[in-house]
């Protein structure tokens, strides 16, 4: 019997679009710009979508917040090793120290958002500091600790408003500028991040991920490195944390709610880990999802739990990998 | 060698001990090596030769004893810093950053401090520079520049290039000494072939090395002086002749006479 095998090549475009030859054809530039285009299109049009759906304009807020913690996740995870639980604490930071710069010292929100989101990543990362050294699922359920903690310190100390947490946090001047705030600061985000992990920087950053015995053997301070890959990583998740303290016009407790920690995570997973955009497309599907199932009510944390199962198994390199092949290579059975 | 060379010692290692529970993995080592030299260490399975090389290189604190290079102790200091003064070292098992191309994995010895303050035609300048330059090292030991490899992802490389590019890791951070942790092992008799002009060629560069080895003939080919360690301790130094001849080393590797 002949055996067949399934063969991967590379497409020519993309062959043709590494070099200086990207920019010879229209069908070139395209082929390299139309993917980030069309995403960066989409996020930016949306908006204008969403004036027919009213409702659904808080969730795509919250959504885009989402994806903010799943790069912050997947960069974390995937280029630096540390497997970070602690997005909610960081949220939670960045969302009360928001709070306070706005209703107790009186800052205008387009000072308390950037201030909430400078010291909140510098807060994170001071906090996070001892962790470090841990590595792979200590680290993680140690990072997972911090949420918790803040919330019964807040409890038991009755402090920043205690348990009914702090009102009348100023809203946004304008609706648009409510959405376009964060799908800029996203998109900025992204793009930044893909750029930065293939600086040399970067490299080095990655190189403490597959190898660090080897770093320190170059003479580079691991801690320096992953305490900058902390301070990233928390400096997104703060401003996503002070954004959503506006938008509700209230820090609370639920600002530390797990959903900050798991959801990003799950994005990660459906979006394929290490791809970063992937990050972003998962909380894409993943939060409409979930709100969309609310029609079936309590029975829908069980479709969502399917749904995720059944990408799990079915596709578990991720949504984002999987496209990323097909659109750069095709596939053909060969002979053995 | 003149009568000045023997004072010039860059390294000066002083009674390290060092004990992992009940196990005594080194006791009272010292010795010296001078600048310039091909120094070996050698000794049969578990003699204590890479805990050695981790103690001197910080990886591991010594219970006792002090290392220090050309006057400074640099006994307690953490890795990084004794490689930024300038001591490289290998790893017995060879762990390139698998998800990076082979050159790439010389970007991170080239960002690092000592490196880019060292400058020149090896050290900083902009993101394009630096692949050049790590282009150049891996051409220089034994990666054809034309050729696909060095552009490869450091996993898929075969066995002898991954130690190559263990050695190009430590001549990209401008070392003054590099430690060898067994860098001839698992390579075919055609690869260590090729290998030793290029140990030799660091040496013309003015580069100390310590090599621990467990392929002695390959060794005493390059190396100037060797060392002799059997279960932690320091049992012969010398000459090529000296030690081999010596009876300690023989019964070390071969067992005693009497049973």
């Amino acid at each position: 019997m002949e055996m067949m095998r399934k063969e991967r090549i590379d497409r020519g475009i993309k062959v043709r679009t590494e070099g200086i030859y990207a920019i010879s054809s229209y069908r070139e530039i395209l082929y390299l710009m139309g993917p980030r285009l069309l995403l960066i299109v989409g996020v930016l049009v949306l908006p204008l979508f969403l004036e027919l759906a009213p409702y659904w304009k808080r969730v795509i807020n919250i959504m885009f917040v989402y994806s903010l913690l799943a790069l912050a996740f997947d960069f974390l995870a995937n280029y630096v090793g540390l497997v970070c639980l602690g997005g909610a604490f960081f949220v939670g930071v960045g969302g009360y120290l928001s709070a306070i710069f706005n209703v107790y010292l009186h800052f205008p929100i387009y000072v308390s958002i950037p201030l909430a989101t400078i010291l909140g990543a510098v807060f994170c990362t001071l906090t996070v500091l001892p962790c470090l050294p841990l590595r792979g699922v200590y680290f993680a359920i140690v990072t997972l600790m911090y949420p918790l903690l803040a919330t019964r310190v807040i409890e038991a100390l009755n402090i920043l408003g205690g348990t009914n947490g702090i009102t009348g946090v100023a809203s946004f001047p304008h609706e648009y500028a409510e959405q376009y705030i964060i799908i800029i600061f996203m998109l900025l985000c992204l793009f930044g991040m893909r750029r930065f992990v293939n600086q040399d920087i970067g490299l080095v950053i990655r190189g403490v991920k597959d190898n660090d015995q080897a770093v320190r053997a170059s003479g580079i301070s691991i801690t320096y490195m992953k305490t900058l890959a902390v301070f990233i990583a928390s400096f997104m998740c703060c401003f996503g944390g002070a954004y959503i303290a506006h938008l509700y016009m209230w820090a609370g407790l639920s600002l530390f709610a797990l959903d900050f920690s798991i959801i990003p995570i799950a994005s990660v997973v459906i979006g394929g880990g290490g791809t970063l955009v992937g990050a972003v497309i998962g909380s894409f599907i993943l939060v409409p999802l979930s709100e969309f199932l609310r029609f079936f009510g309590t029975f829908r944390i069980v479709i969502y739990c399917v749904a995720l199962t059944a990408f799990i198994v079915l596709k578990s390199e991720g949504l984002m990998v999987y496209l990323q092949r097909k659109y750069h290579q095709f596939e053909r059975w060969v002979k053995v | 060698m003149g009568k000045g060379m023997s004072d010039n010692i860059i390294i000066s290692v002083k009674g390290i001990s060092k004990s992992f529970g009940g196990l005594k993995a080194l006791m009272d080592v010292s010795f010296d090596v001078r600048a310039g030299e091909i120094y070996g260490i050698i000794g049969p399975n578990g003699s204590g030769k890479t805990t050695l090389i981790n103690c001197i290189t910080g990886f591991i604190k010594p219970n006792a004893g002090h290392v220090s290079f050309k006057g400074h102790d640099i006994t307690n200091l953490p890795p990084h810093k004794i490689a930024h003064m300038g001591i490289a070292r290998t790893f017995q098992i060879m762990r390139p950053y698998y998800s990076l191309p082979a050159f790439k994995n010389l970007i991170v010895p080239l960002w690092s401090p000592r490196a880019r303050k060292a400058g020149g035609w090896r050290g900083g300048g902009k993101h394009g520079d630096r692949d050049t330059v790590a282009v150049d090292i891996l051409e220089e030991i034994g990666f054809e520049r034309d050729s696909r490899v060095p552009y490869k992802l450091a996993s898929t490389l075969p066995t002898g290039y991954q130690k190559r590019l263990e050695l190009a890791r430590c001549i990209a951070l401008r070392p003054e000494i590099i430690f060898c942790d067994e860098v001839f092992s698992g390579l075919s008799m055609s690869e260590i072939a090729s290998m030793l002009p290029l140990i030799e060629k660091l040496k013309m560069d003015g580069i100390t090395l310590i090599m621990v080895e467990h392929r002695l003939r390959e060794l005493f080919r390059v190396a100037d002086r060797v060392m002799a360690l059997n279960f932690g301790e320091k049992i012969a130094e010398g000459n090529y002749s000296e030690v081999i001849e010596d009876k300690r080393v023989k019964e070390a590797y071969l067992g005693s006479e009497e049973v």
